[in-house]
């Protein structure tokens, strides 16, 4: 029993920064941008948010400085692909080595430095349930704000006017366009909010996973959000599963590793990435119609004047 | 419908006028000083070939587009649109040619989006059903755009733009996807709107359509206005006149063409899609002899596309049998061994499908001729020749163009279309599939390459052509035939083939109620 809560706290520790850069991405995505430069922004993200804390003492200022690294990335990307309609891969693709290369740079200096870790949320009475206290009532911030954002995107995708306009525009953006609506505006806060979600989940690792940063410490997360979005067929409350089912998987694979399980830990890091070529494979095998991507999804828009 | 005052009582005023309405791009004058004046209660033509304008006046007229000079008055006093929301505000509307729909969207999302939003949904969805209702417009707001028909796609943006209660409207081809049937409904509406007051701008150059229709028309020729006149006082032809500003030649067809072999057969071919919006193919069958044209027409999207990638070898069918080139079994060859038997096809999309747009003319030849026209040898490309095909191709077809061998893109539409029906047809085909031989060209070039179909055959090869434009299948097909969902009907001789009959079959009226789970418009 012990064992079981021991995972499944270690498991919403290793999903919710794949849940924050996802959802990011989601959005971003629905609004018919592919920005891959995911890994990058978090990676800033990590190296600002460890500085910020490191500088303040606050969890809550080095969170923000990462967010606020990951929506200046986010900036470069926007004026890239919709000021200069520039290739939106191969930008995605810079701002990944960009990232990685900044990150380096800021966190030269903190390497080997330790801060304090995020404080964990505690009800007296609730949190120390047996089993389900520490799992639902004694996370940190980090964890609840992730659900919220979840929340608060499907409300806003499904339920408002602006969430429309969004979707529409990454179905058809000339059709977006001809009626009116700023395609590139909407697009440039999608992006940041990406930016910004990304660089969020970046901070969490240097701020509550460990309480340091190492240079390359995303190490491959902001990738496997991307193919998250994928896997999760562009729909928040798939991504929720995905997310977690990922997480689940990197730590059982240490697990795995300690029973010593025959099965090589590189075969078990690639399950993500085969998972969602699975269900990529799934999707357009069995939909019936209609296209589950956004239509408009990495294409660029170029509005007649 | 219409507030009290402006419909009737005032239908003398001028509700919308342009004067001196300019739009530059670069060098390139796409409106020179246009003047026009739309009347309350008028139904007004803009007619021109394409390029000569009516789209970037009717988006300035809309918003989209900023004049680079000249004004427009609503109601007498100066407009100056920020955007379409503004043009909206005011009470124009816009149907646009190119439907702006999301496919993945509902059709109640669909319209929400076309309006300013200050309904909620659900008032806005209640009073959508209330206006298609009244204007016998009928749409589920619950569909997705992608599951439904052209004919229901145009009925979201008309009921769109009605919900808006807009005092001018602009229609940009309406009738160009329609079967004669839906556009006849649609012509119902638009008598309706007018007798509420409501002043309609109606693009199209289906002439006869405008003389039937409208009460006034304006020609724009090379984004100049040519006139305005009163339609009902002119021919078609005069109207032809004005816009192409020449006479146009009609085509003709040699008077004792003699068919021959069967060329071209297709035995009961079947074809299930294979993307999720396609059309499956059902027991296709036609046989097509040397020295025959047969047309094949139908509202886009009822397997053309499909049927023409069957025919080209885009697609394989699984029984070799099932299309037959010159006596040979072809259903399982590639698109290269079926121009090595003779046969040759134009596709419907000319940048992209039948040219590489960003490479030149000489590499474009090469693409479809590299098998049988000597144009490779021992895997070099024989330069001489490919440059020596666009040659010919420009002589033969009149196709202009800035350089000698300039990159696909950058050749107009009619032009292009010139090049690539000429590289077929140099390479002497004895079958030719050719789709939408003249969408969106220029009614001189669409006469050359009428009559270089009609030449083809006339030197006895099978020509297959699929178009939606009834005329144009008139003026060269021996038999015509219809598709429905993937249904190939009987083709009938061309003199037997009246609009009426064609407009039964592509409404899929004629077919027996099983073949046709849920028929389009009607």
């Amino acid at each position: 029993m012990e064992l079981l809560e021991a995972i499944i706290l270690a498991v919403l520790a290793a999903s919710t920064p794949l849940l924050l850069a996802a959802s990011g991405e989601l959005l971003v995505e629905r609004a018919g941008v592919l920005n891959l430069g995911v890994e990058g922004m978090m990676i800033v993200g990590a190296a600002c948010g460890f500085a910020g804390a490191w500088a303040t003492g606050s969890t809550f200022i080095g969170a923000l400085c990462g967010i606020l690294a990951g929506v200046a990335l986010s900036l470069v990307f926007a004026l890239m692909t919709l000021g200069l309609a520039v290739n939106q891969v191969a930008t995605g693709l810079a701002l990944t080595i960009l990232g990685i290369g900044v990150s380096g740079l800021i966190g030269a200096g903190f390497v080997g430095e330790r801060i304090a870790t995020a404080p964990r949320l505690y009800i007296p009475g609730l949190t120390t349930l047996p089993f389900v206290g520490k799992i639902l009532f004694g996370e940190d911030a980090f964890v609840y704000v992730s659900l919220a954002l979840i929340i608060g995107m499907s409300w806003f995708l499904y339920r408002t006017r602006a969430g429309l306009v969004l979707r529409a525009i990454g179905d058809n953006h000339v059709s977006a366009h001809a009626l009116g609506y700023p395609v590139l505006k909407i697009r440039m806060f999608a992006v940041m909010f990406g930016g910004g979600c990304a660089g969020l989940a970046g901070a969490y690792l240097p701020l509550a996973y460990t309480p340091f940063f190492v240079p390359g410490m995303t190490a491959g997360r902001g990738w496997i959000a991307l193919a998250l979005v994928v896997f999760a067929s562009w729909l928040p409350g798939r991504l929720v599963i995905g997310a977690y089912l990922f997480g689940a998987v990197s730590i059982l694979q240490l697990h795995a590793q300690g029973w010593g399980v025959g099965v090589p830990s590189q075969l078990m890091s690639a399950l993500p990435y085969l998972a969602t070529v699975v269900v990529l494979v799934l999707i357009s095998r069995t939909r019936s119609g209609g296209s589950t991507a956004p239509a408009a999804l990495g294409t660029v828009f170029v509005p007649d004047r | 419908m219409l507030d009290s005052g402006s419909g009737h009582a005032r239908s003398g005023t001028v509700l919308l006028q342009t004067i001196g309405l300019t739009k530059r791009y670069g060098s390139f004058l796409a409106n020179d000083a246009i003047d026009i004046a739309i009347r309350p209660q008028e139904i007004h033509a803009l007619l021109g070939e394409n390029g000569a304008g009516k789209s970037t006046l009717v988006k300035t007229i809309y918003g989209l587009i900023q004049p680079s000079e000249g004004e427009m008055l609503w109601q007498g006093e100066k407009m100056v649109l920020a955007g379409p929301h503004d043009a909206r505000a005011r009470g124009i509307g816009m149907v646009f040619q190119h439907f702006s729909l999301f496919d993945n969207l509902t059709v109640a999302e669909n319209v929400a989006l076309g309006l300013d939003g200050k309904e909620s949904f659900k008032a806005m969805s209640a009073r959508l059903e209330q206006v298609s209702q009244q204007y016998g417009l009928p749409l589920d707001p619950k569909r997705e755009v992608w599951q439904l028909s052209v004919g229901e796609r145009q009925r979201i943006e008309i009921v769109r733009v009605l919900m808006q209660n807009p005092k001018f409207l602009i229609l940009d081809e309406p009738t160009a996807v329609l079967t004669p049937q839906e556009a006849d409904q649609l012509f119902v509406v638009l008598e309706r709107l007018k007798s509420e007051g409501r002043a309609i701008l109606y693009i199209s150059h289906k002439l006869d359509e405008v003389k039937r229709l409208c009460d006034t028309a304006t020609v724009l020729r090379g984004g100049k206005k040519i006139s305005t006149c009163l339609p009902r006082e002119e021919t078609a032809a005069s109207l032809a006149r004005m816009m192409v500003g020449t006479e146009i030649k009609q085509v003709k067809a040699a008077a004792n063409r003699q068919t021959t072999v069967p060329r071209l057969v297709v035995n009961d071919l079947s074809l299930a899609p294979d993307e999720p919006h396609g059309v499956h193919l059902k027991n296709i069958s036609l046989e097509l002899k040397g020295g025959e044209i047969l047309g094949i027409a139908g509202v886009a999207g009822n397997g053309q596309d499909e049927f023409f990638a069957a025919l080209s070898g885009e697609r394989l069918a699984k029984d070799p049998g099932t299309i037959v080139i010159d006596g040979h079994a072809a259903g399982h060859l590639s698109i290269t061994a079926r121009r090595k038997l003779g046969a040759a096809f134009v596709p419907e999309e000319r940048l992209g499908h039948g040219t590489a747009p960003r490479m030149r003319l000489s590499e474009n030849a090469l693409l479809t001729g590299h098998a049988a026209s000597g144009m490779v040898h021992n895997g070099f490309i024989n330069t001489a020749a490919t440059l020596a095909t666009v040659d010919r191709a420009t002589a033969s077809f009149d196709v202009r163009k800035a350089k000698r061998d300039p990159e696909a893109a950058s050749l107009s539409g009619g032009n292009l279309q010139k090049f690539i029906v000429g590289r077929e047809i140099l390479r002497n085909p004895i079958v030719l599939v050719v789709s939408q031989p003249t969408w969106g060209v220029d009614a001189g070039a669409a006469a050359v390459i009428r009559q270089a179909l009609l030449d083809l055959a006339a030197a006895g090869a099978a020509i297959l052509v699929t178009s939606q434009d009834l005329d144009e299948l008139a003026d060269i097909a021996d038999r015509i035939a219809v598709m429905f969902h993937g249904h190939l009907s009987e083709p009938l001789m061309t003199a037997d083939a009246d609009r009426e009959t064609l407009g039964l079959l592509m409404g899929g009226s004629a077919l027996t109620p099983k073949d046709v789970p849920d028929a389009v418009g009607a």
